[in-house]
């Protein structure tokens, strides 16, 4: 497939959005139980409105990868069938509760409405929290769905696919909680730094395990089965058309099998490795800088991955596109 | 229910693109706008088609064999491009069970292209929406038009009778007949898609003559050899007729 960088900014800033929330509602989880000091309402307002700038930025550039922006609205109409329309569904939707529990946190409007058996209260932003809590993982599980629903994209056709849109972008929104937390609240910064580290770990074995199993496919169409004849020996000698079509460039990534094999290693040593060193180093100095440098280079790798992700899959379809004349 | 569909002889198609030129001449005239030619002229010119022959070679030299392949929208049963559509743009007609797309709806998206294995849908570089062949669905109910009319544009122009229109749920219908009886076949069929267009099997056409047909076996000639010499007394053919 051709990367188109619309949808690799999307979906690395949404994941990363919904990660960072889910490092806030985790501390507050926590502060409700006990586990943690009670933190100041600022780091929760802040950390939402950082979300909630990585989430609008997505859906900006998610706009680009359409030929109608304007009719967008409209696809949310087949939520019955469409993973795409479940995510254009949900984004918004958990931007307003992220929205809404900043707001609630920034004004300190917080009653409670129960307590539990263990004491701990049942307030408005635990409830809006909650909520949140469960759009994010919906719509980790839109996003990853959209791609491990298309059965014949085998490279992408895994549950893997969903566990690693979850895995990755929860690791790349706790590095920047972790960043966040060294500045805000330095309390729960070895929390956050801590979850980083083992989700980044997580999403490494993750990634590696799509990776050994995409090494391993075997093609299911070929040349034979897409022209129904019966041959070992088939070469296409034209494809029909002379300056490319939607088929030639949409489908193909257009790189030397030699660049998609460099950026693998890339985004394994950006997105994860340095990563975890940073933020170990972080976590043992304390040091905020250091924390949001793990940040940078683990968003730049994840830009990384999600190319390699697209380039990576091979269509049937190409079947059909191998020679010009 | 009615499947309406296109059944193409590989057997027959010379690959002269007729029906290439002729689809695109009557889509891109219609109501639905044109079918964009990007750079015509220049050295990459590039556009929309509903429809495409390709060639192949089949084989190793000097045993090869080349396959014209016409390749349109294949009107799958069980078409995978359309529950992804999040508008409802990409739909399947129930009556004739036609895939259409209503370009009214379409955002280009062109997540329904990803989910078409065949490559059958192409992005309209200047409508910015996603366009595939309707089986001329402007066409082949305009009764305006008289019932030889009525049939897709690739159909009318091909100069070999290569293409076949018609319902494949009528057993009675040419194309059911033809899948049956010639070997009609679906393209990728592991995906279960149950395309509705089919494809009939290229074969060798061999004139089988035995060799007793060559020579007559009851030849009285053979048997007899040479007929007996009428003696100069019989009565030929002269003196049994007069003009």
């Amino acid at each position: 497939m051709h990367p188109a960088f619309s949808v690799v900014f999307l979906t690395t800033l949404i994941g990363a959005g919904q990660g960072l929330f889910l490092a806030l509602f985790t501390v507050e989880s926590y502060a409700a139980f006990g586990l943690l000091p009670t933190q100041s309402s600022d780091f929760y307002a802040v950390g939402s409105a950082l979300a909630l700038v990585l989430l609008i930025l997505g859906l900006v550039a998610s706009f680009f990868h359409l030929g109608h922006p304007e009719r967008a609205w409209r696809a949310a109409a087949q939520w019955r069938t469409s993973w795409l329309s479940r995510e254009v569904i949900v984004l918004p939707a958990f931007m307003g509760m992220v929205f809404l529990y900043g707001v609630a946190h920034w004004f300190g409007f917080n009653p409670v409405f129960a307590q539990l058996p263990s004491g701990a209260p049942v307030n408005l932003t635990a409830v809006l929290g909650s909520v949140a809590w469960v759009l994010a993982f919906a719509l980790y599980i839109c996003t990853g769905m959209i791609y491990a629903c298309l059965r014949f994209l085998r490279e992408w056709y895994t549950p893997l696919t969903v566990i690693n849109y979850v895995l990755l972008g929860g690791a790349s929104g706790f590095s920047l909680g972790a960043a966040l937390a060294a500045a805000q609240a330095p309390d729960v910064m070895p929390l956050l730094a801590g979850w980083a580290l083992i989700i980044t770990f997580l999403g490494l074995i993750g990634r590696s395990a799509t990776l050994i199993r995409n090494a391993r496919l075997k093609p299911k169409s070929t040349l034979q089965t897409a022209l129904g004849i019966k041959h070992p020996q088939i070469v296409q000698k034209t494809m029909g058309l002379m300056g490319g079509s939607f088929n030639t460039r949409e489908f193909f990534h257009g790189q030397k099998p030699a660049l998609l094999r460099s950026v693998k290693w890339v985004f394994l040593v950006t997105a994860f490795l340095v990563p975890m060193v940073l933020l170990g180093m972080g976590l043992s100095m304390a040091a905020g800088g250091v924390l949001l440098l793990a940040f940078v280079i683990q968003y730049l790798g994840l830009l990384a991955e999600r190319w390699f992700f697209f380039a990576q899959s091979n269509h049937p379809q190409n079947l059909y596109y191998q020679s010009v004349a | 229910m009615t499947q309406l569909a296109l059944v193409i002889d590989l057997n027959v198609c010379v690959g002269c693109h007729a029906c290439v030129t002729n689809c695109k001449e009557w889509n891109t005239s219609g109501a639905a706008g044109p079918m964009v030619d990007m750079n015509p002229y220049g050295k990459d010119p590039t556009g929309t088609f509903f429809n495409r022959v390709q060639t192949f070679e089949v084989g190793e030299f000097p045993n090869t064999e080349t396959v014209h392949f016409p390749k349109s929208c294949l009107h799958c049963e069980e078409p995978p491009c359309v529950p992804v559509c999040p508008t409802g743009a990409s739909y399947k007609r129930k009556e004739d069970g036609i895939v259409l797309v209503d370009y009214d709806k379409c955002i280009g998206c062109k997540y329904c292209s990803w989910a078409c294995p065949y490559g059958a849908r192409e992005l309209d570089e200047q409508q910015r929406v996603m366009k595939k062949c309707t089986l001329c669905v402007d066409r082949i109910y305009d009764t305006t038009m008289t019932a030889e009319e009525r049939r897709p544009a690739c159909v009318r122009a091909c100069p070999t009778s290569a293409r076949l229109f018609g319902d494949i749920h009528d057993p009675e219908s040419e194309v059911a007949k033809a899948i049956r009886e010639n070997g009609g076949y679906p393209l990728m069929p592991e995906w279960g898609t149950q395309p509705a267009n089919h494809y009939l099997p290229r074969r060798k056409t061999k004139l089988r003559i035995r060799e007793d047909e060559l020579e007559r076996a009851d030849n009285p000639l053979k048997i007899d050899q040479q007929l007996p010499k009428p003696g100069k007394s019989e009565p030929s053919l002269d003196d049994v007729t007069s003009w």
